[in-house]
């Protein structure tokens, strides 16, 4: 079993919010991802359709839907660089060079060493602040390569 | 500098704003309670709205008060009924919702309030993009704190009326902000837009019927409660009434959320409050409301922001976000990059849009690489034009194709100075 009894638990709470418990898949996937190790392999989706009481496909089928969900195993800190207008305005392609360097990562894939996982994502709606990149869920905006180089030498 | 009325962003201004106690302190929860103190009727509640002219800040500026007048009529259809607040916020350039949510999250939570007293709701579920984690969490801590305070929940107030309110949290799909789409994603499933009809008021969550709001829409619902709708009118215009939250990003010295009155010229927000274009260089472009909103030249810059000036300028307002390109910016440049986003976004259920949005990114990239083609420019019409109006599900395809007809429209020579010139033969 991958999936561990305390999110089972907390899945019972979390689906009572809803008529029909399967509109907590999406929120529940995201737990998965977040507790087991950073991505939704195929025992843990299996798990996830067994308790939703869904097909596997199903629940494969959401989890490839959406780009928040990984699928194959990535790098220890997830680095997302914004590449839409607003930062591509500012600079994006820019920030993303810093991101390869400073990670040895290149765009969409992780760095050797497991550390990092880098890719480019679209609006991710801080375009005020542009450009901006996303590091383990935590927004760092009005960016330049210097804080790129910053930001991410610091986790290292 | 042009001063006028706000509201929006007052409360934001304080000190920990997003809490309870500073936000009751500031008179949060007030226009709620008076809805309850005087039993106002759940439908003279919809007419007050109605009678505001509130148009929807998500994009479309369809009036909220007609769409929750949509629901049926509680007598002779006795399904539960609910509410999605749309916060996948998702549309290039706009930032508003996260301001909003961050700062002033019991005005948001304020607005479910009275939004669910109208349409009797059973529930509200507040989708929100799931990268907003500190939006998303700022909302959730409010929501627990009301809940303790007895304004959320079972019997509200003492006052018989009770109503739920949740969190949920999307996945990272701009099509998620299509309101079916949201529906089927707050269900569980891929974010695929329902054909329409049925439309969401007959047949929403669940098959239930279902209203779906913007953040900023429910946003303005407490003011228009406390304060009035002929107040709401003196702000902003006849048809566009109130103020808007303006993002405005690009090529300016000081982007930023800006709360400004419908019908405020465009040249106001560039130059008073955004500081000018940036490096002392000249305007060449803009778009008005988000990336899906015809891209406009700059000399219709004294343009009024509001739905129907920006329609007659031959764009759209959308969700207000002015995305502003120097002089020196490429405009195939970012119709690439936006053909690439809607190219992304895609659902892929329409062939229209599945396609035709790769096959954009495809002809505009190879312009920018220097493999274009003599007929690439007609090529590029042609495919925009099979792919809108309103051959779809749902309005992807539109928001894809148009602005690659407006930058052709207004700036034609720069795609076509991208086509080599065909070698000459040598006799």
């Amino acid at each position: 079993m991958a999936l561990p009894e305390t999110l089972r638990t907390e899945f019972d709470e979390l689906c009572k919010k809803y008529p029909q418990g399967r509109a907590g898949l999406i929120p529940a996937l995201h737990r998965c991802q977040e507790e087991l190790g950073g991505w939704l392999s195929p025992e843990i989706l299996t798990d996830c359709a067994e308790y939703f009481a869904l097909e596997p496909v199903e629940v494969y089928a959401v989890a490839s839907f959406y780009p928040m969900f990984f699928l194959r195993p990535v790098g220890k800190h997830v680095v997302s660089v914004c590449r839409n207008i607003s930062c591509d305005l500012r600079g994006a392609q820019e920030i993303t060079q810093a991101a390869e360097q400073c990670t040895g990562a290149s765009c969409g894939s992780s760095s050797e060493d497991g550390q990092f996982y880098l890719e480019e994502v679209e609006c991710q709606g801080a375009c005020t602040n542009a450009p901006m990149m996303v590091v383990d869920g935590k927004y760092h905006e009005d960016l330049d390569a210097e804080a790129v180089t910053r930001i991410l030498g610091g986790l290292k | 500098m042009s001063s006028f009325e706000t509201y929006l962003l007052v409360r934001a201004q304080l000190e920990n704003s997003h809490t309870l106690e500073i936000a009751r302190g500031d008179g949060a929860y007030k226009a709620f309670s008076k809805v309850l103190e005087t039993s106002m009727e759940p439908e003279a509640v919809t007419e007050e709205v109605k009678k505001s002219g509130l148009r929807g800040r998500g994009g479309a500026g369809f009036p909220t008060g007609l769409k929750w007048s949509f629901m049926p009529n509680h007598e002779t259809d006795t399904r539960s009924r609910y509410m999605a607040v749309n916060a996948d916020e998702s549309e290039p350039g706009t930032c508003k919702d996260r301001v909003l949510m961050r700062e002033d999250p019991h005005c948001l939570i304020e607005g479910c309030l009275i939004a669910a007293y109208a349409m009797r709701l059973e529930a509200v579920y507040v989708y929100v993009r799931g990268e907003y984690r500190l939006p998303y969490d700022r909302m959730q801590a409010a929501l627990d704190e009301a809940r303790a305070a007895g304004l959320v929940g079972q019997n509200i107030l003492g006052s018989g009326f009770s109503c739920e309110i949740h969190m949920h949290k999307g996945a990272g799909a701009y099509i998620c902000g299509e309101e079916t789409g949201l529906m089927e994603s707050l269900e569980g499933k891929r974010g695929h837009p329902r054909p329409k009809p049925p439309f969401p008021a007959g047949f929403g969550l669940w098959g239930q019927p279902t209203t779906v709001n913007n953040v900023e829409s429910i946003f303005n619902v407490p003011f228009i409660l406390e304060r009035g709708a002929d107040w709401f009118r003196t702000l902003g215009t006849e048809s566009s009434p109130g103020n808007f939250l303006c993002g405005i990003s690009g090529h300016v010295e000081k982007p930023g959320v800006y709360e400004v009155p419908l019908g405020i010229p465009a040249r106001t927000i560039v130059e008073d409050l955004a500081g000018g274009i940036w490096k002392g260089r000249a305007l060449k472009a803009w778009f008005p409301g988000g990336s899906s909103t015809g891209v406009l030249p700059a000399d219709t810059l004294d343009t009024p922001m509001d739905h129907d000036s920006v329609k007659g300028a031959g764009s759209m307002f959308g969700t207000g976000a002015m995305i502003i390109l120097d002089e020196t910016a490429c405009v195939v440049r970012s119709a690439l990059v936006l053909a690439r986003f809607y190219e992304h976004e895609s659902c892929g259920q329409c062939s229209q849009c599945r396609e035709g949005t790769e096959w954009l990114e495809q002809i505009i990239a190879r312009l920018l690489d220097g493999r274009g083609q003599s007929g690439d420019i007609d090529l590029l019409t042609d495919l925009c034009n099979g792919m809108t109006p309103g051959k779809t599900i749902c309005a992807l395809s539109d928001a894809a194709a148009l602005p690659v007809l407006a930058a052709l429209r207004h700036f034609r020579s720069e795609f076509e100075a991208l086509i080599p010139a065909p070698a000459e033969v040598s006799t």
